[in-house]
């Protein structure tokens, strides 16, 4: 066997022993750490996908136990692929919030941060990669463990507050997600996907335990709904993702729902069978809570006056568009949802990030009245705005338009009754999208002769220091008694966030123009699935 | 389905509990009530999963002073599966606990809404 069947395991494991040792560490240490973890484990998915696309996937037995008692993980091209950019897309939001963290964390707790973020990067890695869903359930639960500390770090009450309404709508979905493996265990006798797979093929066969196997669908899909904020469970969403520290945000909205929606296309293609799944009617369901998702989470975003929580609002449409693809029931469909996490994944942590760099620039202020001008202070935030933004609507030459694309593409391939809704639905969507979208553009852009401080002071989320304004100055010291804001954030003062922002700009302009390869690898990684 | 319902009660009672479980988790207010109907919530998948494993006449799989067969043992997987569960539930009621904690001492109660109520009027 190849070395590079061990990567996978290789990098959970070193994730987990990073994690626990970040503990100890000293913040920088801790902090280089979780950057060079990060980028190995990219590097490693990267090496696991060249490998696959030459020789196909590949199956690593732990402890060489074989298959129907041993864990498994197994390797493919869209593993591999997704593996490399969910690291790809935590290290820039990472490094773009690095400077932000001494604003938002005490100094003491900067480490436990990134234990939290080794941890998550752990899970992550382990649900692109599992074979195995009892496993699969056990790194959810610390996915959900860690992203609730990254939510709560940030010692503030809303924090808390969004992390208690996290945790629990998350414990719902797991334990839906539970009982429904449980269910699926008792019915089939395995844990492994693979072995899972061939017996379910032989109770449809024989037409046994067909109610079993359809609940025990239905409790994974929702249950993973759930916890990847599908439309009637999205009300934890906006405070979590608004209210954290930006990196967290970033990781949150990119990441970790991503997370959960990968493991429930392996669900769909490798442990139950897409025709089977399909045949469930489940997949209706998912189609018409995801269309209205794409309208709700627009329209609350439309109807918010805090740019950070709007960006969070519209995570929910997308959201959206994803379970949207799902219902569809097509491959078609499922190759545009797969390009849709990409391309939120890249734009939405974009946005975040550009977003902390204008609110930074407006004495801290995030509602809109204040953010007036505010890309003219911070030149390459606005840019960084600007780009997602563009690329959140649909417009060529940027990611969004793809998925888009690929989406009325794979409308265009449905029944009647399907595609019609979901050609009005992506319309009405994609108008709301661009209001809300251009409405802050233009704010951001309008050219402001002088802020109003004292709304500003008024609104200004403080933070728990007593309040260090240097209003006549243009600076703000954060709660460890550093500068966090001026006025005005040259792109030479700001070196390594410029870079960030220009990192993401070239990837989703890379999506946006590259596409073909990539969703060729989708293809080609699906078609391996089973 | 009546003969099957009865055979199969345990299994019909372990569904009920895990429905008590995730309306209080869903429903209550009090936040200590909701960490309980969580527990009972896991629980019941616990005993779920027990008696899946469970197998008419047969010992528990662990070391005796003369080997038994394998055919005597009943299946000793779903009862790792509770074990590893029991450790997640534990961890994640710790935390959720400690959170409970830290939000009854910034605003002395348990009651969600009610926190949410005086976040909103605070207005941050």
């Amino acid at each position: 066997m190849a070395a590079v069947c061990n990567f996978p395991l290789f990098s959970i494991v070193l994730c987990l022993i990073s994690g626990t040792g970040s503990a100890v560490l000293k913040k920088e240490a801790a902090r280089i750490v979780n950057i060079v973890l990060i980028t190995v484990c990219g590097l490693m998915s990267v090496a696991v996908m060249l490998y696959c696309a030459k020789y196909g996937s590949f199956t690593y037995m732990m402890g060489h136990f074989p298959a129907p008692w041993g864990n498994e993980v197994r390797g493919g091209v869209l593993e591999g692929f997704m593996g490399a950019f969910f690291c790809l897309i935590m290290l820039l939001s990472m490094l773009g919030g690095h400077k932000k963290l001494f604003d938002e964390v005490e100094i003491s707790k900067h480490n436990l941060y990134y234990v939290l973020v080794n941890l998550l990067l752990s899970s992550l890695i382990a649900l692109v990669y599992t074979n195995d869903l009892f496993t699969a359930y056990v790194f959810v639960e610390i996915n959900t463990i860690s992203a609730c500390g990254l939510i709560m770090i940030r010692q503030t009450g809303r924090t808390l507050e969004a992390a208690v309404r996290y945790m629990i709508m998350s414990l719902l979905g797991s334990g839906l997600l539970l009982i429904g493996i449980c269910i699926l265990y008792d019915i089939t006798g395995h844990l492994l996907m693979s072995n899972i797979r061939e017996s379910v093929e032989a109770l449809i066969a024989t037409g046994e335990y067909r109610e079993p196997l359809v609940v025990s669908v239905a409790l994974m899909c929702v249950g993973l709904a759930i916890k990847s904020a599908l439309f009637p469970f999205h009300a934890w969403l906006p405070d979590a993702y608004g209210y954290s520290t930006v990196s967290s945000a970033a990781i949150l909205s990119s990441l970790v729902s991503k997370g959960y929606i990968f493991l429930l296309i392996k669900i769909f293609y490798r442990v139950i069978g897409f025709e089977t799944v399909c045949g469930t009617k489940i997949m209706n369901v998912l189609f018409v809570f995801g269309l209205i998702a794409m309208v709700s989470g627009s329209v609350g975003a439309i109807r918010e006056n805090d740019i950070r929580r709007m960006i969070a609002y519209s995570s929910i449409a997308q959201i959206g568009y994803i379970y949207m693809g799902f219902g569809m029931g097509t491959e078609l469909g499922m190759v545009a949802s797969i390009f849709h996490i990409l391309s939120h994944a890249a734009t939405k942590s974009l946005l975040f990030i550009a977003a902390i760099g204008l609110t930074d620039v407006s004495h801290g202020s995030r509602a809109f009245l204040d953010l007036t001008g505010s890309a003219h202070r911070n030149r390459i935030a606005g840019a960084g705005f600007l780009v997602g933004a563009l690329s959140m609507v649909g417009i060529p030459l940027f990611s969004g338009f793809i998925s888009k694309l690929q989406f009325m593409d794979a409308a265009g391939s449905l029944s009647y009754s399907k595609m019609l809704p979901s050609l009005v639905v992506l319309g009405i969507s994609t108008i709301l999208n661009a209001i809300y979208f251009m409405k802050t553009v233009l704010r951001i852009y309008t050219p402001a002769e002088k802020i109003p401080v004292n709304r500003a002071m008024a609104d200004a989320p403080t933070v728990t220091a007593p309040s260090a304004f240097h209003v006549a100055t243009g600076e703000r010291k954060g709660i460890n008694g550093l500068i966090v804001e001026k006025d005005r954030i040259l792109f030479k003062e700001e070196a390594g966030y410029g870079i960030v922002i220009l990192c993401f700009i070239l990837l989703n302009m890379a999506l946006g123009l590259m596409s073909t390869p990539i969703l060729q690898a989708i293809r080609d990684g699906l078609s391996m699935f089973s | 389905m009546g003969p099957n319902l009865l055979k199969n009660y345990a299994e019909a009672i372990s569904m009920i509990m895990f429905a008590i479980g995730f309306s209080n988790l869903l429903l209550q207010k009090n936040l200590i009530k909701k960490i309980i109907g969580f527990n009972i919530m896991d629980s019941s998948i616990y005993l779920f999963l027990a008696l899946k494993g469970y197998i008419e006449g047969r010992i528990a799989p662990i070391a005796y002073d003369t080997a038994p067969k394998a055919e005597e043992f009943i299946n000793p997987i779903p009862s790792g599966l509770v074990l590893t569960g029991i450790v997640v539930s534990v961890s994640v009621t710790a935390l959720m606990l400690s959170l409970t904690m830290r939000l009854y001492r910034r605003y002395h109660t348990l009651d969600l809404d009610e926190i949410s109520f005086r976040l909103k009027k605070e207005g941050r």
